[in-house]
């Protein structure tokens, strides 16, 4: 069963949490975590601090230019994840759609890669490393 | 994304069918009319979402209409008595709003599909379709048997707990115990049949497996407190972090010694540690399932099979064998005492399982004597038993293996 990520973003300009209530919105994601929990799909996820504590490291010159946060180029920032397993994207997206979130979010809906995504090109390493494994332990 | 009501609606049965069921159960305290009216309201979505669009809540969309058939199905049967009535009224009040469903609904729902009056089959397929929200089509198809006989199975179901007049509640507690371990080993059989699949698509199995492995989250998310919903999901995370690892490129079984470790999954083996860390957390001492999951967390953290605490192990089979024993947890015991102590210790621990007539006729008990042996350097006595092994088992690719080894001891 494929894995997916929920990635919230929101743009810079409504990142204004002390305007709001912070308790409802514990409250609101606090049910919203427990309703995927008992319908068996959450695997896992995190929020991110304020993104003025965070870094940008850019690579499009020689060397990586690290910028710090707020970052000028980026009007849309990454607040926090979801990983959930359930059968199919349009499964995701519905969950998705329930999140408690207001205008200015956006959730990213990102199938994760799994072994079947490495299939073509797994044969060759493998192969030669499980044969040095089967050699070593002698169950060759 | 334009969305195709058809996948729309797959998805949030999938999501939602369980606490649809169980919220038409709990409203006319029938569980088999609850699963026919819902089904109902698919094929009524189907058309409807065609032609109007999704709702923007589909969930409450398909409970009001699940509860309204279920009101027309007892005007045909013209059975409003007064207790109808009353029901049939608060039916009608169903709306389109958002709806909270109640835990204790979805977990009547699990007990009932568990029921003991239903064999193991029965309880199988009615677990995966009302709980899980599979349709016929994809329970067949993890099956590997034909969608008829899936349907065959649920309509027995139904009919059973009509006959049964199985009541839409949970336990008593004198009841509990038994009929949790009932819920469990159903689960359990689920994961194992994709787990230990010896045949059928490789992809098809696992995803059995990981079914098994939600209905496994939906119980301790719905009990936290009991030890053995979490032992059992423990167990199932840690055996199935394994998956990537067990098949190499072409599709041949690898052995747990030969597994590349990298391959196995070190997120899925945390949660199956954090879950059984819960289940020490909230148990009187560990059961069977935890057992089997100490046993697999060991093998989980072991940097590589030579690196294995088979000390460990060996007190952990010896605890499990006095709580549930069997000639299977006896052998793998002597498998791992062989690693821990000696082969001489584990083949006179075979020798006595053998001397009892256990596992007769599987090929279990000689290809672990043949092993043994082997070590031990009796080389004849080795070869006889890996060939009479390899001539029982029933799976061709386990034979040449066994054959290969035999072959390899000369003579």
């Amino acid at each position: 069963m494929p894995k997916y990520m929920l990635i919230m973003r929101n743009s810079d300009s409504v990142e204004n949490y002390e305007d709001m209530d912070f308790e409802a919105i514990i409250n609101a994601m606090g049910a919203y975590n427990e309703s995927m929990m008992k319908a068996g799909v959450l695997l896992g996820g995190d929020g991110l601090t304020d993104a003025a504590q965070g870094s940008v490291v850019e690579f499009t010159a020689e060397a990586p230019i690290v910028t710090d946060g707020p970052y000028g180029e980026v009007h849309e920032l990454f607040n926090g994840f979801w990983t959930i397993q359930v059968g199919s994207q349009e499964e995701a997206v519905e969950w998705a759609k329930k999140a408690p979130l207001g205008p200015g979010n956006k959730i990213e809906v990102r199938r994760m890669t799994d072994e079947s995504d490495f299939a073509d090109y797994s044969d060759n390493e493998y192969i030669q490393k499980e044969k040095g494994w089967r050699e070593e332990l002698g169950t060759e | 994304m334009s969305a195709d009501p058809r996948r729309v609606l797959d998805a949030v049965w999938r999501m939602e069918g369980a606490r649809i069921v169980a919220g038409v159960a709990k409203a006319t305290g029938d569980v088999v009319l609850a699963e026919d009216v819902a089904q109902e309201a698919v094929v009524e979505a189907l058309s409807s979402w065609r032609e109007h669009g999704v709702p923007a809540n589909p969930g409450a969309w398909l409970t009001a209409v699940a509860k309204r058939r279920a009101v027309d199905a007892w005007r045909r049967r013209s059975a409003l008595d007064d207790r109808h009535r009353a029901m049939a009224h608060d039916l009608s009040e169903a709306t389109e709003d958002a709806w909270e469903p109640i835990d204790d609904d979805v977990l009547r729902l699990v007990f009932t599909a568990c029921h003991p009056a239903l064999s193991r089959e029965s309880q199988v397929a009615l677990t995966l379709r009302v709980v899980g929200g599979l349709t016929t089509s994809e329970i067949a198809r993890m099956l590997l048997v034909p969608v008829p006989t899936v349907q065959a199975r649920i309509t027995r179901a139904k009919k059973t707990l009509h006959a049964a007049k199985v009541p839409f509640e949970t336990p008593d507690p004198p009841e509990w115990p038994a009929r949790l371990q009932t819920v469990l080993s159903v689960v359990y059989l689920v994961f194992t049949e994709g787990y230990a699949a010896t045949s059928g698509d490789r992809w098809v199995r696992t995803d059995l497996a990981e079914e098994a492995l939600r209905l496994g989250r939906i119980i301790v998310a719905l009990l936290p407190r009991e030890p053995d919903a979490w032992a059992l999901l423990a167990l199932m995370e840690l055996q199935a972090s394994r998956f990537g690892a067990r098949t190499d490129a072409v599709g041949e079984p690898v052995l747990l010694a030969d597994q590349d470790r990298s391959r196995w999954d070190r997120a899925q083996i945390e949660r199956g540690r954090a879950a059984l860390a819960r289940a020490d957390a909230v148990g009187h001492g560990r059961g069977s399932y935890a057992l089997q999951a100490a046993i697999a967390e060991q093998h989980a953290t072991a940097r590589d099979f030579a690196d294995t605490d088979w000390d460990e192990i060996v007190v952990l089979y010896e605890a499990l064998g006095r709580i549930s024993p069997s000639p299977v947890v006896e052998l793998n015991h002597a498998v791992a005492l062989s690693m821990a102590v000696g082969p001489g210790t584990a083949l006179a621990m075979v020798d006595r399982l053998a001397a009892q007539g256990a596992l007769r006729g599987s090929h279990l008990i000689p290809s672990v004597r043949g092993e043994l042996l082997a070590k031990l350097g009796r080389a004849d006595e080795a070869r006889a038993e890996l060939s009479a092994a390899a001539a029982l088992t029933g799976n061709e690719r386990e034979a040449g293996v066994l054959r290969a080894k035999a072959a390899a001891l000369g003579g």
